[in-house]
């Protein structure tokens, strides 16, 4: 058996045992990575040294007993818009490239006291603007099942790593769908928590009001254990909020009979590529046959959530980068005549096509004269999105649909249009809008041999009923690793048999 | 006979709050340090970072607001002013714009004509910026982020104010109210309170206001008299000359005794303000209202009335005393151990004040113990020490806060009036003055005079002067 077939809390279960160690495991990681990143580049940043630093330390606290959680001495990976203090943050752009905060997310630091090993920070779009990964200033990270193909962003490179072994688990960041999104182009599990679920400190802010971390792993046990590890309020985030029912691991029954499912059927129809749409409904017949009750309806206002969610995100961040100026750290352009022209010509040779389109578009919704008629009617879309939300939950326990209308494109074929780019986060928006928990679960591959995920859609603060209904599911498959990923496992084995 | 003008004047006055810590961070708010000691990744914009607001900024805010008549937004907000600046680590400012904390308020202000109520728009809180340092020799500047991220207060005022006068009065008043709640020292010269002035002209009759300037740069009630002077003469130039006011901000240098235009409302920036989403908004109770009214200390309006009433004071007294919140509190501090209003008011009225303005000070700066005050005058009181040498004994402590029960030990300061001791004294005198003795025999009641000053002379101030007339006359009877 090879390390690598292990999800996160069955590694973390035999580390504990003493049946694997630490240094083991990270390397066995590190391993993966030297193999496949020359083709994958899902990481911005590796320290092997570093690891293997961290790794002795772990080690040493789980036997002297320190260290006792399910999560003690496994190999993850950082989304690299997540401050982790002495290892360059870079939201993967140029204007961020020599960036070394002094800080560490509070996300990443539960993990880490709870004896996560980190092995480095992901590549991510730009900021998190994007649904490919490719408007990364260091290169686009590679789809494991298929490297024509994006892996999906913005987390692209956190859900790649995970999907091709090279950590066990990692961290993502959901603004508009870039943990789920990602998540279901690559065959594994993530989840955006409710809004204020999860510390935002040190989690370099894209659309403040819509941002959360969220945990991306190979199965719904480990999402529920990471989970559970890094959801608390913290007081350095206002917008965080104390909840009580944090024990998501509680909901890992294998039962959903007389949970009420509602499918929207405003999410089956134009738009939808029909093989996504067999596998969904698939999968929602198999929740019906547990004991699920399955109906679809109108969720309505769909169609808003989108141009509600480019006016909001675009204007916080607006705002959000303009910090990004030359002056206090970060790129500065090498020529320049006086303050305002050093600016001008930092921020224009540092940032990208994208983030550019999005500041200049935040900008302009928030100048005087527009602000009534764009800012204010999206926070009032989004306040009826909500109710809409409400409506349904009055109803239904959980919300089941497509993560994502197609599955992976191939590299090259979104940024040119980035309308349609934008459209291919329909499903996952709204969720954000309402500050909804969303979970995206692998329910089988197109006939191309790429993954589709199945998106399950909570009230906040039910998290559970998420994970409830994903275990259910995934006890009814096994875990599909891509080949690429399995490639070194067999060589190894062929070399034995040799 | 030309044409009549009326100034309309409005201010914009933003104080620094007293509090401990910044208004989004636990950093220090303490003036002075090195520069970038008081810092931390939220102070100094780092990515990542996040505000979290200061819970004290919120009660001096409502504190100022109650004590000015102001209605709460019991739902307020806070939005970001964005434009770039290397003072501002963010590149937006984190203020109020949409629903500020007070708004439509009052203050009473004395006029020559009586008293006015100058109208306040509203008041909203916001964090200050960092200090810019332009080092022309290594052609550079420097930013120090110590004090960005302190908290301001800013009030804006309806344009109610017709006069320099008028402003003058409004500032005091302000100034007295915020000292008096302790949420700001209001120093202009340390700039803890800045004042903008927006003003125009009109003709007098006039319905309609003038265009108006706004001037900032004004860091003293002279520099801010003397600034609406030079704006009104300048306006109404214009206007006289057939030429139009120009909306603008301007920058008054008080050595050139001048402004010149910072910048016009057509390049004015758009700060595309909208409701920051790492803020939640503040929600006030009217429990937490009813909590901070009942905490209001006693304001100076009424304070003036009660040392009329209960401490029998003249009006010139009281006002002069509660002129200034450091100096009541010693006033009553003083009192309170002493229990003697009218001489503890005489020796700060008298004593105090030629002190103060001997040594160019003002009452804040006295820096004696209420105590030690209390203690001399029942030193006096009690005859331990007559009057001449108990104005010594203030000089020494209001100088150097001594105890002056210890110095008059010390410097053997206490009264003589040992009977024995004085005779002989008064004899010696009389014997070394024999023309004395005959002047007074011969009905010159000067020459008693005489004696008791040589006799006090001698006694270096010291002698009870009741008991050295009465042993003069006497001895000078008997002699």
């Amino acid at each position: 058996m090879d390390i690598l077939d292990l999800t996160a809390v069955e590694l973390g279960r035999k580390i504990k045992a003493g049946e694997i160690g630490v240094a083991e495991a990270a390397e066995a990681s590190l391993a993966q990575i030297r193999e496949l990143e020359p083709e994958l580049n899902c990481y911005v940043t590796v320290d092997e040294e570093n690891v293997r630093k961290q790794a002795a330390r772990v080690q040493k606290e789980i036997d002297d007993g320190v260290l006792c959680g399910p999560l003690a001495g496994v190999p993850m990976a950082v989304k690299d818009n997540m401050c982790l203090a002495g290892l360059p943050t870079t939201c993967s752009s140029k204007i961020l490239e020599n960036f070394v905060p002094a800080y560490t997310a509070e996300a990443v630091e539960r993990l880490i006291k709870e004896g996560a090993v980190v092995l480095g920070k992901t590549n991510m779009d730009e900021f998190a603007m994007g649904s490919t990964t490719e408007t990364s200033a260091f290169g686009e990270t590679k789809n494991p099942w298929n490297p024509a193909h994006v892996p999906g962003g913005s987390s692209g490179g956190s859900c790649a790593a995970v999907a091709a072994g090279e950590c066990f688990y990692a961290l993502g960041s959901d603004t508009g769908g870039s943990i789920r999104q990602p998540s279901s182009f690559c065959g594994v599990t993530g989840i955006k928590p409710t809004y204020g679920t999860v510390s935002r400190y040190g989690l370099i802010a894209y659309g403040s009001s819509l941002d959360q971390i969220g945990p991306i792993a190979r199965s719904v046990p480990d999402c529920a254990a990471i989970l559970e590890t890094i959801a608390f309020q913290d007081k350095k985030d206002s917008t965080s909020i104390l909840r009580e029912d944090c024990d998501f691991t509680s909901a890992l029954v294998d039962d959903v009979s007389g949970m009420r499912i509602g499918i929207p059927t405003d999410y089956l129809g134009e738009g939808l590529d029909d093989e996504v749409r067999a596998a969904v409904l698939a999968a929602a017949k198999t929740l019906e046959e547990k004991g699920a009750v399955v109906e679809e309806f109108d969720l309505s206002l769909a169609e808003y959530a989108i141009p509600a969610y480019y006016v909001i995100a675009s204007a916080e961040a607006s705002s959000n980068l303009s910090r990004f100026d030359g002056v206090k750290y970060g790129y500065r352009t090498k020529e320049y005549e006086g303050l305002h022209n050093m600016y001008k010509k930092s921020r224009s040779e540092g940032f990208g096509e994208e983030v550019k389109r999005r500041i200049m578009l935040g900008s302009f919704v928030l100048s005087s004269g527009y602000y009534d008629a764009y800012y204010l009617k999206a926070l009032r879309t989004k306040a009826l999105i909500k109710q809409a939300f409400d409506r349904a939950f009055a109803r239904y326990d959980v919300i089941l649909g497509p993560t994502a209308p197609s599955t992976a494109p191939r590299l090259g074929e979104s940024l040119g249009d980035p309308l349609k780019m934008y459209l291919g986060d329909i499903y996952t928006i709204a969720v954000n809008l309402a500050g909804l928990p969303g979970m995206s679960v692998p329910c089988g591959c197109d006939s191309r041999g790429l993954p589709i995920g199945l998106q399950l859609i909570g009230d906040c603060f039910k998290e559970k009923n998420l994970i409830r209904a994903g275990y259910a599911y995934e006890c009814t498959r096994s875990y599909e690793m891509p080949k690429m990923a399995r490639q070194k496992a067999e060589k190894e084995a062929e070399q034995e048999v040799q | 006979m030309g044409k009549q003008y009326e100034t309309v004047i409005g201010l914009e006055v933003h104080v620094e709050l007293a509090t401990k810590t910044k208004i989004f961070c636990g950093c220090s708010t303490e003036f002075g340090g090195a520069p970038n000691t008081h810092t931390c990744p939220v102070c100094t914009g780092m990515p990542g970072s996040l505000p979290v607001l200061n819970k004290q900024v919120v009660e001096y805010a409502l504190a100022v607001g109650l004590a000015t008549n102001c209605k709460i937004h019991q739902y307020c907000k806070f939005d970001r002013k964005n434009y770039f600046y290397p003072d501002n680590p963010q590149n937006y400012q984190i203020s109020q714009l949409y629903l500020p904390i007070c708004h439509d308020g009052w203050v009473e202000i004395g006029t020559a004509a009586g008293k006015k109520k100058i109208g306040i728009h509203e008041i909203h809180m916001e964090e200050d910026a960092g200090k810019l340092v332009h080092d022309e020799w290594e052609d550079c500047s420097l930013v120090d982020y110590n004090r960005s991220g302190v908290p301001l207060i800013e009030i804006v005022s309806e344009p109610d104010m017709r006069s320099a006068d008028e402003v003058i009065a409004y500032l005091e008043k302000l100034r007295l109210i915020i000292q008096y709640l302790g949420a700001s020292d209001c120093k202009l010269q340390e700039g803890s309170m800045r004042a903008d002035v927006n003003l125009s002209v009109r003709e007098t009759g006039a319905k309609e206001f003038g265009t108006r300037t706004e001037m900032k740069n004004l860091n003293s009630f002279k520099a801010i008299a003397r600034a609406i002077e030079g704006e009104r003469n300048r306006q109404i130039e214009l206007l006289e000359d057939g030429r139009k006011v120009i909306q603008e901000t301007r920058r008054w240098d008080d050595n050139k005794e001048s402004s010149h235009a910072m910048r016009s409302k057509e390049d004015a920036q758009d700060y595309r303000y909208f409701p920051d989403p790492d803020l939640v908004p503040v929600i006030i109770s009217d429990e937490w209202i009813a909590r901070i009214q009942a905490q209001q200390p006693e304001l100076r309006t009424e304070k003036l009335g009660r040392y009329q009433t209960e401490y029998q004071l003249p009006q010139y007294d009281a006002e002069i005393l509660t002129g200034s919140k450091h100096l009541a509190d010693i006033f009553e501090e003083t009192v309170a151990l002493c229990n003697r209003p009218k001489e503890v008011s005489n020796w700060l009225m008298t004593d105090g004040m030629r002190l103060l303005k001997e040594h160019g000070q003002e009452p804040e700066d006295i820096s004696f113990a209420p105590e030690n005050l209390a203690k001399l005058v029942e030193l006096v009181d009690n005859n331990v020490i007559n009057r001449t040498v108990a104005r010594s004994v203030f000089e020494a402590v209001f100088a150097d806060n001594v105890d002056p029960s210890r110095y008059v030990e010390e410097k053997g300061l206490k009264v003589v009036n040992d009977t024995n001791q004085l005779r002989q004294v008064i004899e010696k005198i009389l014997q070394e003055n024999p023309q004395s003795v005959a002047d007074y025999k011969a009905g010159k009641q000067k020459a008693m005079g005489f004696v008791v000053g040589q006799t006090m002379r001698a006694m270096k101030g010291k002698a009870d002067p009741a008991v050295v007339n009465e042993l003069a006359k006497e001895l000078l009877e008997n002699e």
